[in-house]
């Protein structure tokens, strides 16, 4: 009873403490361009204020149009609820595998892309295509990633995988799950719509990719998108810190240990979301032709991994 | 149980003969062809179904004097899945066809429709079913004849006529590869029985046995429509009527994999490692091929055809991986992929089936089959959205439908694929399975584009502007097979041990259920994974219930104002500056330049200057690499051998008759000789 308790309270404290990280990376833009950048109450209270508001809504809408903003948010909830976040047990983590988790994040994009064609403005088309383009091309980086992994778990379950890293992989397969890692970390900021791959920052036509898809939205449909992005963002920081800085989460549902693997997470998690920042600092926003290579790398970098993981894996 | 197929089998006959008795009405010959099938399709599907769950098998002989061995009938459990699948697409399309065919009458003689397309069901519930080489062949190609003249059923236009002599060709090619399949075995067992294959496939000498493995794959592998043998399959399949394109992507393709199944698991015994790699090969090159031709085609019944290709080839990679286990003598393994291949046959009959019907109530509502010239059709026609919005949603295997259920399976068994096997297996089994993955994204942005052009947005054209809603019979034929995207996913535990039965007739071994399916879950053999069908569902279902009350609790009733999509403050959106499909998979066709080398053409008409344009015409065009390089050069071969043939033909009969007694002559010396 505790322990379902518990992995409901870490499911909400993910989903509230989402924000906090988009937050964290502003913050760190704003001061890289000497600027003050936005409090951390901002986030929030942006979040509620959209919540509160009324809607503006195309006539040319259908169901589909709002329908998405819930199916985005459900699936994307639901597949954080498969991630351990504090305790390597989540909530529903026993129901599926890898392949769903993938497959969740899939079906949730699809309404997306629908429903910015919804619509029929061409701003929407246009993020549809260039969002369902990418992420077709980002998907099998994270699958072939994620079944390196399994591989040297000898699992696909996220749980098992994350709570064999935890209690302490072989040190000669270090290198080949940094070689995932490098491949997770690409997919991670084409997923959460960070540069190089897609600005968050802009709306203009040429870079927009995620904006363009929502621009017809308002209101607390829009807040539910907007959110929902935001968990995904921390979803996939989190899975980075569980797979690959698996230290110090929660074995059992023992306070003490949960103590120190909420103060661990937070620091793991901040610790990922500085690098995202410090990427997106340095870096300028690819062209949307150039973007496919980056994709490549992630997928060069998974198959190189596995290759590894099969000479001294185990297999799944 | 016997009577329900003797009456199935009727019915169908009746079916066939009887609109000819209402030539005169078409609307009472339509009621009674079609009536008669939806009725024989029910039966069937009870026969089946009792078939499958008792795990009996059913035998039906006629003795006589045939000259090739009794006309035998067995329906064990493996025919059993077959006719099922049949009967209950039969039963969709059939139903559909009641409202769908109206269009044809006083235009078209709905008697020799219906007459055609019963018997191309009967000819498939046979193929499943006879237990003879002679008599399959014969129903095999009663089969292709009958689906030949519903391709060529609108022969008024010309490109009808055309597709279908393309299919007519390449069926018999493969038709001919089989028969020399099944004579080498009847060389080798001498008989033309199953049993008597069955029984002598222990002796089998193994080049015999790879010689007959390459012929049978070569052969069904054409009816199948895998990569490089498919090219008559987006041709034909979009010129028949929709039902029967639907019947014909849905289940007709896959009576080649039954023939398959039965020749590698059957008649040729143990088998060699090559052959699993072989089908391997070819499946995933199908797989991605289909998809991403798809992606560039905009007919929508041509686009869901590459879509048969590409998920023929993800049942082929299920049977690819058990010849792999197969060989490999791990049986458990084996009957697992199986079950995932078959699984993936059932569900693809189900949404190919429901795209191909949705097509069709497109085609009725609006006229239009190219997808640039629809949009905004979900208002019009929100039943048949709603339908072919499921079907895309299943097709890009999304859960909580049935094609996520089956490509589940296919992962885990290629993910099977690293444990044993072969070094190289080992490494390509989990790279198979991240290209499954891709060719899953790509059919994704595919459906997204084909759904979201057509239904989505302002209407592109008048027609798309005024369609209209499909009749009852129609929306009846769509609705049940969109319920049962849903429901195959759901009783994904109960279907697994099914398909269970039907793989140990194939594999020979028992699997232990428990190993498989525990409670409402699906375990990989491995015990390395394990997922719920139906938790996800009750899952979803909650948090979607829950975040909308939430909502409605925590906010209060939303106040919506109703307005024009943001014009950028530039009145006047037209629907034309919609984005449009070929401007949809743009960067993908960019991407996969390699691949397509697509070629453009832009016509500029001005009237003296760059500026003042007053037309403009834009072309873009890919290429099918294997109608380039392998069929046109065979084709213009097979011209040039004809010219050459020609010059003996003078039209002299006193030479034509010289010529014969030529030959006799010569037979004569040859064979004379000999005895």
């Amino acid at each position: 009873m505790l322990a379902i308790l518990l992995s409901v309270i870490q499911l909400l404290f993910l989903a509230i403490l989402a924000p906090a990280l988009s937050w964290f990376i502003k913050k760190m833009k704003a001061a890289s361009q000497n600027r003050v950048g936005p409090s951390l109450i901002q986030v929030y209270s942006d979040l509620l204020k959209l919540f509160r508001k009324n809607m503006v809504i195309s006539e040319t809408a259908s169901w589909i149009f709002h329908a998405m903003p819930f199916v985005l948010f459900v699936s994307t909830f639901a597949a954080a609820s498969m991630l351990p976040v504090l305790g390597i047990r989540s909530l529903f983590g026993f129901t599926g595998d890898v392949i769903l988790f993938v497959y969740l994040l899939a079906l949730g994009r699809f309404f997306l892309a629908l429903a910015a064609l919804d619509t029929g403005t061409t701003f929407g088309g246009m993020g549809s295509s260039r969002e369902m383009t990418l992420s077709s091309l980002a998907e099998p980086a994270l699958l072939l990633a994620f079944f390196s992994l399994g591989f040297c778990a000898h699992t696909l379950s996220l749980e098992g995988i994350v709570s064999y890293f935890a209690s302490g992989s072989p040190t000669q397969m270090l290198f080949f799950t940094s070689l995932a890692f490098g491949a997770l970390l690409i997919v991670t900021i084409a997923e959460s719509g960070r540069i190089p791959v897609d600005n968050p920052a802009t709306h203009l036509e040429l870079t927009m990719v995620h904006e363009a898809m929502i621009l017809e939205y308002s209101g607390r449909y829009l807040a539910l998108i907007e959110w929902s992005h935001q968990i995904k963002q921390l979803v996939f920081l989190t899975l980075l810190s569980d797979l690959f800085f698996p230290w110090g989460i929660a074995g059992s549902w023992d306070p003490l240990a949960f103590g120190l693997s909420l103060v661990l997470y937070l620091a793991k998690v901040f610790f990922l979301a500085f690098v995202i920042g410090w990427i997106e600092i340095h870096s300028a926003k690819l062209r949307l032709f150039r973007v496919p290579d980056l994709l490549a790398v992630a997928f060069v970098l998974a198959i190189l991994s596995l290759l590894g993981q099969l000479m001294i894996g185990r297999g799944v | 149980m016997e009577l329900l197929f003797f009456v199935q089998v009727l019915l169908h006959i009746l079916g066939g003969i009887a609109g000819f008795l209402f030539e005169q009405h078409g609307e009472k010959a339509n009621r009674v062809t079609h009536g008669l099938a939806v009725l024989a399709s029910a039966l069937g599907i009870l026969f089946s179904l009792g078939i499958l769950f008792t795990g009996g098998s059913w035998v039906l002989e006629l003795q006589g004097s045939f000259p090739v061995g009794a006309l035998r009938f067995v329906a064990g459990p493996f025919s059993a899945f077959f006719l099922l699948i049949i009967s209950f697409l039969s039963l969709a399309a059939s139903l559909f066809a009641i409202g769908y065919t109206r269009e044809f009458q006083g235009r078209k003689s709905i008697a020799l429709l219906g007459f055609f397309y019963n018997f191309f069901i009967l000819a498939m519930l046979f193929v499943v079913t006879v237990q003879n080489a002679f008599y399959f062949l014969l129903f095999w190609e009663i089969m292709s004849l009958t689906s030949y003249f519903l391709v060529i059923f609108e022969h008024e236009r010309p490109e009808a006529l055309s597709a279908g002599r393309l299919y007519l060709i390449m069926t018999h090619v493969g038709t001919a590869f089989i028969t020399a399949a099944f004579l080498l075995l009847y060389i080798h067992a001498g008989s033309f029985s199953f049993d008597a294959f069955r029984g002598a496939a222990v002796t089998l000498p193994p080049v015999l046995k790879n010689v007959i493995f390459l012929a049978a794959f070569i052969g069904f592998g054409t009816k199948a429509g895998v990569i490089p043998l498919h090219i008559w399959l987006p041709q034909a399949h979009p010129q028949a009527s929709s039902h029967v394109s639907a019947l014909m992507s849905g289940v007709m393709i896959k009576t080649a994999i039954y023939g398959l199944l039965l020749f590698l698991f059957n008649f040729l015994g143990a088998i060699p490692a090559w052959w699993g790699s072989a089908v391997l090969a070819v499946a995933i090159f199908s797989t991605l091929l289909g998809v991403l031709y798809a992606l560039m085609e905009h007919d929508l019944k041509r686009l869901l055809a590459f879509h048969s290709i590409e998920n023929i080839g993800i049942i082929l990679l299920g049977v690819g991986m058990a010849l792999v286990f197969s060989s490999a003598k791990k049986p458990f393994y084996a009957s697992f992929a199986l079950i995932a291949a078959l699984y993936h046959v059932i569900n693809h009959a189900t949404f190919k089936g429901l795209l191909f019907l949705g097509a069709g109530s497109i085609l009725s509502g609006t006229h239009i089959k190219d997808i640039e010239r629809l949009g905004g059709l979900i208002r019009n026609m929100p039943w048949t959205a709603a339908c072919f919005f499921i079907g895309s949603a299943a097709i890009s295997a999304l859960p909580p439908l049935n094609g996520f259920v089956s490509e589940w399976l296919t992962f885990i068994v290629l993910l099977l694929g690293c444990e044993g096997a072969s070094p190289a297996l080992r490494f390509f089994s989990p790279l198979l399975a991240a290209l499954l993955g891709l060719a899953g994204a790509l059919a994704a942005t595919c459906f997204v584009k084909a759904f979201g052009i057509s239904f989505l947005g302002k209407p592109r054209s008048e027609q798309a502007a005024h369609a209209h809603e499909v009749s009852g019979s129609m929306k009846a034929g769509m609705g049940i097979l969109a319920a049962s995207c849903f429901g195959l996913a759901l009783a994904a535990p109960w279907i697994v041990p099914i398909l269970g039965k039907v793989a140990k007739t194939l594999s020979g071994t028992d699997i232990p259920m428990g190993a498989m399916v525990r409670k409402s879950f699906l375990i990989s053999p491995s015990e390395s994974s394990q997922f719920s069908p139906v938790l996800i569902a009750l899952i979803l279902s909650a948090f979607l219930v829950g975040a909308v009350i939430f909502l409605r609790v925590l906010l209060g009733k939303k106040i919506v104002r109703i307005c024009p999509s943001w014009d950028c403050g530039m009145p006047g959106l037209e629907p034309r500056m919609q984005y449009t499909a070929t401007g949809y998979s743009k960067p993908l066709r960019r991407i996969f330049s390699f691949l397509y080398q697509p070629t453009r053409r832009v016509e500029l008409e001005d009237e003296g200057h760059a500026m003042l344009r007053t037309a403009q015409r834009f072309e873009s065009k890919i290429t099918h690499h294997v109608d380039e390089w392998v069929y046109k050069p065979l084709s213009e071969f097979v011209a040039v051998l004809s010219r050459k043939a020609k010059q003996i033909q003078t039209g002299h009969i006193q030479l034509y008759l010289s010529y014969i007694f030529i030959t006799l002559i010569l037979l004569l010396f040859f064979f004379g000789g000999r005895s």
